[in-house]
Formats: C-alpha cells, structure tokens, sequence
C-alpha cells in the first residue's frame, strides 16, 4: 500500500510535466501491486509463549486452576476434564477432544464452537492462534 | 469486599474505601435501556453474557487478591503500597459493578476464593522483593487489559461493549504506571494490547 501510494504521488506530477512542456508522455510504468500477501510464517511455540503470557495469562496458567483450567497437557485432552475445575455444563458435554483444528476454532470464538462457555476471549490474529497452539503443544509434550 | 477472601485485619483499613454503586448507577453504566431483569433472562444471550461478565468477575476477584497478597508482603514501600491499594480499589469497584450487572441479568455472581488459594495459584511465596510484587501485578493488569477487549465481540449486550472497554482502559492505565515504576521501556510498536 505504502509503495504504491507513494509511487502514484510521484508519477503524478512528473506526467503533468510532460504533458504542460509538450512533451508525450511516455506511459507510465504500471504501479506495482500491492505486495502480494505472503505465506504466513510457520507457527512458532516460542512466539506463542510470549502471545501466552499477554493474552492469555490473565485467566490461565500451565500448572494452576484459576479463572480458567490450567493448560499443561491440554492438547490432546478432553474438554471439561482437568478436575477440581469448575467448568460450565455446555464445555463439559461438547465432546471436544482439544488438537489444533478444534482450538483453532475454540480460539476464534468459544462462544460460536460452544454457546453457554464461560470463556468468551477471542484470539483473532490467526498466527497468533497459531503460535498459541503450538505452544500449547509443545507444553502437552506433543511435539 | 476483600473481607470476603480472608480474615478481617489492618486490610479491611487499607482497603476498605471502595465505592459500590447503586442500581441506579448501573443504569449509568450499562444503559438505561438494558436489562430489563425477566426479558433478559428469559434468553440464551443474556445467559451467555452472564457467563462472560462470572470470568471477568473472577478476574477481579483475583485481582483485588494479588494486591491484598502484596500489601500483606511488608515488601512495599509506603508510597508505592498507597499506590497499590488505590489500584486495588478501583478493582473493588470493577467487581461491584460486575456483580450488579450480573444480578440484573439474573444471574448468580461468583463469589471470591479464600486469599490462600489466590496465593497458592499465583505462586506468591515467590514474591521476594517489591519488585517481584509489582512484576506479578504488572503481568496481571496487561494480561486483564487484552482480556477486556479481546471479550467484546463475544458480549450480546452492546451497553456491555462500553463497560468492558472502559474496564481495559483502567487496566491499561493500571499498567503503564506500573511499567513505569519498574523502568520498563515503552512499547515500541502500537496498538500495544488486544
């Protein structure tokens, strides 16, 4: 966007040049495109850690209940099973088995995966929900 | 209240100058339109943010208890523990205005745990120093923050939309004073939560 935009400024006032001295103007050089999306980077469990800690820290620890279930061995578990948690009834009856595809979908919006959760955070960026989830297991031990 | 996670003590002195506001108040915060108590609750939207504003509940409830545990720890100093237990009160006021929402949409709020589990979970026998304290309530209020806003788009009610997003305001404020305290560089790259 920045190139572009740039470049349309600059070639602007030079054709307007050209045009006012009588000169043709020779065409302009197409704009470059925006730059092409690039291919997200592979998912990172260290980068994940750091999205951990700020985006998910305020509820969940790796070793300790808090508002939210703690998370070692999270993947790959069932939801609604780490005890002495006290889930909402509609996580404990999902049925979800927690692997990449189900938390990719969990962390978009618990709330659309399993109306009546009691989380309600939604991690948006997707190389974040990446991240995330390749940190979260890596602390299950699956690597 | 923090008398609810623990024995009455100097605590409820240092701390016990939070405001609770009125029903009417409420009114304030969330719309004078919202919530007329039976309409709500009679739908699965209301229910679904009842179980919304409960996590944040408990986020406050833990709050207020990672300040309790720090002012307990003789580890601040008398300037920064006035600091704390005014950031704590605005804790105790972010619960009372959770509770009253939660009521109003006839739901049940979920009360505190004892202070000794708060500590047991946030680790705080590893607090050794004030700034091992302000570090913990550091990760606490930025963590807070990117829970308020990242809670939105899932709330039903739009008057909720502003109470959360005013909530990760203090949060935020919360944080960037004590980042400062700690001499912690300022964020190069924004926006800087959420």
């Amino acid at each position: 966007m920045k190139t572009t935009g740039n470049s349309l400024w600059l070639a602007l006032p030079v054709a307007a040049a050209a045009l006012a001295f009588g000169v043709a103007a020779a065409p302009l050089p197409p704009a470059p495109s925006a730059h092409p999306p690039a291919s997200p980077p592979p998912a990172s469990a260290s980068r994940g850690a750091e999205v951990y800690e700020a985006k998910c820290g305020a509820c969940h620890s790796l070793d300790a209940n808090r508002i939210g279930p703690k998370h070692r061995g999270v993947f790959g578990r069932k939801a609604g099973a780490v005890p002495d948690f006290h889930y909402s009834d509609a996580l404990k009856k999902s049925g979800i088995v927690w692997n990449e595809k189900t938390l990719n979908t969990w962390l978009q919006s618990p709330v659309k995966m399993v109306p009546g959760t009691a989380m309600g955070f939604q991690l948006r960026d997707a190389q974040e929900r990446a991240d995330v989830i390749a940190y979260l297991k890596q602390v299950s031990g699956k690597h | 209240m923090i008398e609810d996670i623990g024995p009455k003590s100097r605590r409820s002195l240092l701390i016990g100058s939070a405001t609770t506001l009125s029903v009417a108040g409420l009114g304030v915060v969330l719309g004078s339109a919202a919530l007329p108590r039976a309409a709500r609750a009679a739908t699965g939207n209301a229910a679904q943010d009842v179980q919304l504003l409960n996590a944040a509940l408990g986020l406050e409830h833990e709050g207020i208890a990672a300040y309790q545990l720090g002012a307990e720890s003789k580890l601040l100093k008398p300037e920064v523990l006035k600091v704390a237990v005014t950031f704590q009160s605005h804790h105790k006021q972010h619960r009372d205005d959770l509770v009253a929402a939660i009521n109003k949409l006839g739901g049940k709020p979920v009360t505190a745990k004892a202070l000794t589990d708060y500590a047991k979970e946030l680790n705080a026998a590893s607090l050794k120093s004030q700034a091992d304290v302000l570090r913990l309530a550091l990760k606490l209020e930025k963590g807070a923050t990117n829970a308020y806003l990242g809670v939105i788009p899932s709330l039903d009610q739009p008057d909720l939309y502003l109470f959360a997003a005013r909530t990760a305001a203090d949060e935020s404020f919360h944080a960037a004073v004590l980042g400062n305290v700690l001499g912690e560089p300022i964020p190069e790259k924004a926006p800087m939560f959420g």
